[in-house]
């Protein structure tokens, strides 16, 4: 088969103004650049963890992706449900997963939220309504539909956000779920993360629909948004318009949120397939950067304000460290536990 | 005592259950207004709407993830699979994720959800149409698999199915649904990891479940004439295993025979008689045997269909070389 000749840059344009429409309180400003310097810096740790044999398994972390999670998070309620697929770090973390107990499952620590037997692609926390990492590609959205039936009989007008990536999209689960969601109005949030790759594999080459991924709802008579994922205030932009439609029972949508992983696909891919030019290109569309100058530019905060959200990051990474590696192990009896309720 | 069939044990226990729990609904394809491939939930939606009878696409994998992820969100859906072959289509949900949240989680989320569907062949429904895998659902830590013979079993299984915070693969039985047994006017349950010796006998040990537990009793009866008394187990669940209830029978008889409807090999009957041979060895006066379907894809046609498939003929004769041997 031939290489996919790769092909997108600035389809969004190279536009590096954020799209901030509302007014936001300073303290929550710096909370959201502090939610995604968090997620970055996780992710770095985790790299050095997994070479330093701390952490095993697959990895897949969330860099360059993040004001994604932090975008919607920013907006969901307490009641509203979250699914989303193995690249899950920082959906954990934006919905206010406590670090350290996200650092020890990833150690496989006893204090880990599931305590060591689910690892870094199944991170559940259900106190948060955070339902899962899922590591089958597309198996988290027929189970979206799912908690949005759950849902619509609790009538507390939540809603659920499914993530997944665009490699998913190719997926029979992804259609099958589109159609139930349609069909019996649930309210669903459909968030592609098109990173440009399913794997190695580019888009353009896997997927007939690749430069317009949110036309997918069209069969469905789903409304699609195209949104730049870079862009943390688009990302609330659009979830603050779809909010009430969703709640309201009026059905789902589908957004496509551009973005770029600035890592390969798992930590034990170098990612030798991607043209250097547009791995350069995207770099210079960091989310976190185009924030931070942003947000100083604007003088909505200040260097210090940044500087200090930043020492408080890493601080907290250390201590999410520290917690890990001062963790248990599972003591061996764990190995039977929690494979059955009524063995427990 | 009041004599009901099975379909319509399942038809009441489902009806039951419903209005037992509003948080219960049944999720499946034609289950609506046309009553279920098997009228197995005739009437159900005048009885009790369309929002809590829900018609569904014809997406296994979505319905089934859609049961998954409403007992994530503290309801309790019935999901219907018209048949285990359909299954196949929903397996990632099945296997990957039903079967594995509550562990992947810590504990933390439960899977309350009764998968319906309905295995076996003998109704001359062709190669797709008429396969059991039930064995294989069995070897998936995490999900529990029942498989009643009976009317009987069918309710008193249901009801105990419906107290479960885990997933349940209900397998039924196509050529069950009319047959008809006596149940109890009080409430009754049927235990999970119970099985039944369905004829007590002396001289060899038939295990069995679902449909073949008739083909069982029918060549026992024939035995009889023979002056053979052979016990016949019904497992009734295959997963979690009554292996105990096997294992002293053989002690008794010393000679065990095991009946599936599906392929030897990679079969459940290997696996009950791997563990008769590493319990009761020494029990044993001769290697267990297997009745099992033959390794073809099922034909239509009748005269191969009826040699595919284990019968009570098929039976006897091997109960007849097992004692002889």
């Amino acid at each position: 088969m031939p290489r996919a000749k790769l092909f997108i840059y600035s389809l969004l344009g190279d536009n590096k103004n954020l799209n901030l429409k509302e007014k936001i309180a300073k303290t929550e400003l710096i909370g959201l650049y502090r939610d995604m310097s968090l997620i970055r810096e996780f992710e770095n740790e985790t790299y050095r963890q997994y070479m330093q044999k701390q952490i095993k398994g697959f990895l897949h972390v969330y860099s360059g992706e993040e004001a994604i999670a932090v975008g919607v998070m920013s907006v969901l309620k307490e009641q509203d449900y979250i699914t989303t697929h193995y690249r899950d770090h920082g959906h954990a973390l934006a919905r206010g997963l406590d670090s350290k107990l996200v650092m020890a499952e990833l150690f496989g620590k006893t204090t880990g939220y599931s305590k060591g037997k689910g690892g870094s692609m199944h991170l559940f926390d259900s106190s948060r309504r955070f339902m899962g990492g899922y590591a089958i590609v597309g198996g988290q959205m027929p189970i979206a539909t799912g908690l949005g039936l759950a849902a619509q009989h609790e009538k507390k007008n939540a809603l659920v956000v499914c993530f997944f990536g665009d490699g998913a999209m190719q997926e029979g689960e992804f259609h099958e779920s589109m159609n139930l969601a349609a069909l019996w109005k649930l309210p669903i949030v459909f968030i592609c993360e098109n990173n440009l790759y399913g794997m190695g594999a580019a888009i353009n080459s896997t997927y007939a629909l690749h430069d317009e991924l949110y036309k997918a709802g069209d069969a469905y008579k789903i409304p699609g948004y195209k949104i730049d994922g870079m862009d943390l205030f688009e990302v609330r932009n659009v979830m603050q318009e779809i909010d009430s439609r969703v709640r309201n029972g009026d059905g789902p949508v589908l957004i496509e949120a551009q973005t770029y992983r600035f890592r390969g696909h798992s930590i034990s891919d170098p990612a030798a397939y991607r043209p250097k030019d547009e791995v350069e290109y995207w770099l210079g569309r960091d989310p976190i950067v185009l924030l931070r100058n942003y947000l100083i530019e604007q003088g909505l905060v200040t260097e210090e304000e940044l500087q200090e959200a930043d020492e408080s990051v890493e601080k907290e990474i250390t201590e999410a460290v520290s917690f890990a590696q001062q963790s248990p192990f599972p003591e061996p009896e764990a190995l039977f536990d929690d494979v059955y309720a009524d063995e427990e | 005592m009041t004599e009901i069939n099975y379909r319509d044990a399942l038809n009441q226990v489902l009806i039951e259950t419903l209005d037992g729990d509003p948080s219960s609904f049944i999720i499946g394809e034609d289950i609506g207004p046309y009553g279920g491939t098997y009228a197995v939930t005739r009437g159900l939606t005048e009885r009790f709407g369309s929002e809590r009878i829900k018609d569904s696409p014809l997406a296994e994998s979505a319905i089934v993830g859609a049961g998954i992820g409403a007992a994530m969100g503290g309801m309790r859906p019935i999901v219907e699979i018209m048949t285990i072959n359909f299954s196949l289509l929903a397996m990632d949900q099945i296997v990957n994720h039903a079967a594995k949240i509550r562990y992947m989680s810590g504990g933390q989320i439960t899977v309350p959800l009764i998968i319906r569907t309905v295995t076996g062949g003998g109704a001359q429904l062709a190669a797709t149409h008429s396969q059991s895998f039930e064995g294989w659902y069995a070897s998936v830590p995490g999900l529990t698999v029942v498989t009643p013979a009976t009317a009987y079993d069918a309710m008193g299984l249901f009801r105990s199915c419906r107290e479960l915070s885990d997933p349940v693969m209900f397998v039924e039985n196509a050529l069950l649904y009319s047959l008809k047994s006596d149940i109890p006017d009080d409430y009754y349950t049927v235990p999970i990891g119970l099985a039944d010796i369905k004829r007590s006998g002396d001289d060899v040990t038939i295990i069995a479940y679902s449909r073949m537990v008739h083909v069982a009793l029918e060549a026992a009866s024939a035995l009889a004439s023979e002056g053979i008394n052979a016990e016949v187990i019904d497992l009734r669940t295959l997963r979690p295993l009554d292996i105990d209830t096997v294992i002293t029978s053989v002690e008794k008889t010393h000679r065990a025979l095991v009946v599936e409807e599906t392929w030897k090999t990679g079969g459940f009957a290997g696996e009950i008689s791997s563990l008769i041979h590493e319990r009761a060895f020494d029990y044993l006066d001769a290697p267990v045997q297997r009745v099992a379907g033959e390794e073809v894809p099922a034909p239509y046609t009748s005269v191969l269909e009826d040699l595919a498939f284990p019968d009570a003929k098929r039976v006897i004769q091997s109960v007849r070389s097992l004692l002889s041997s």
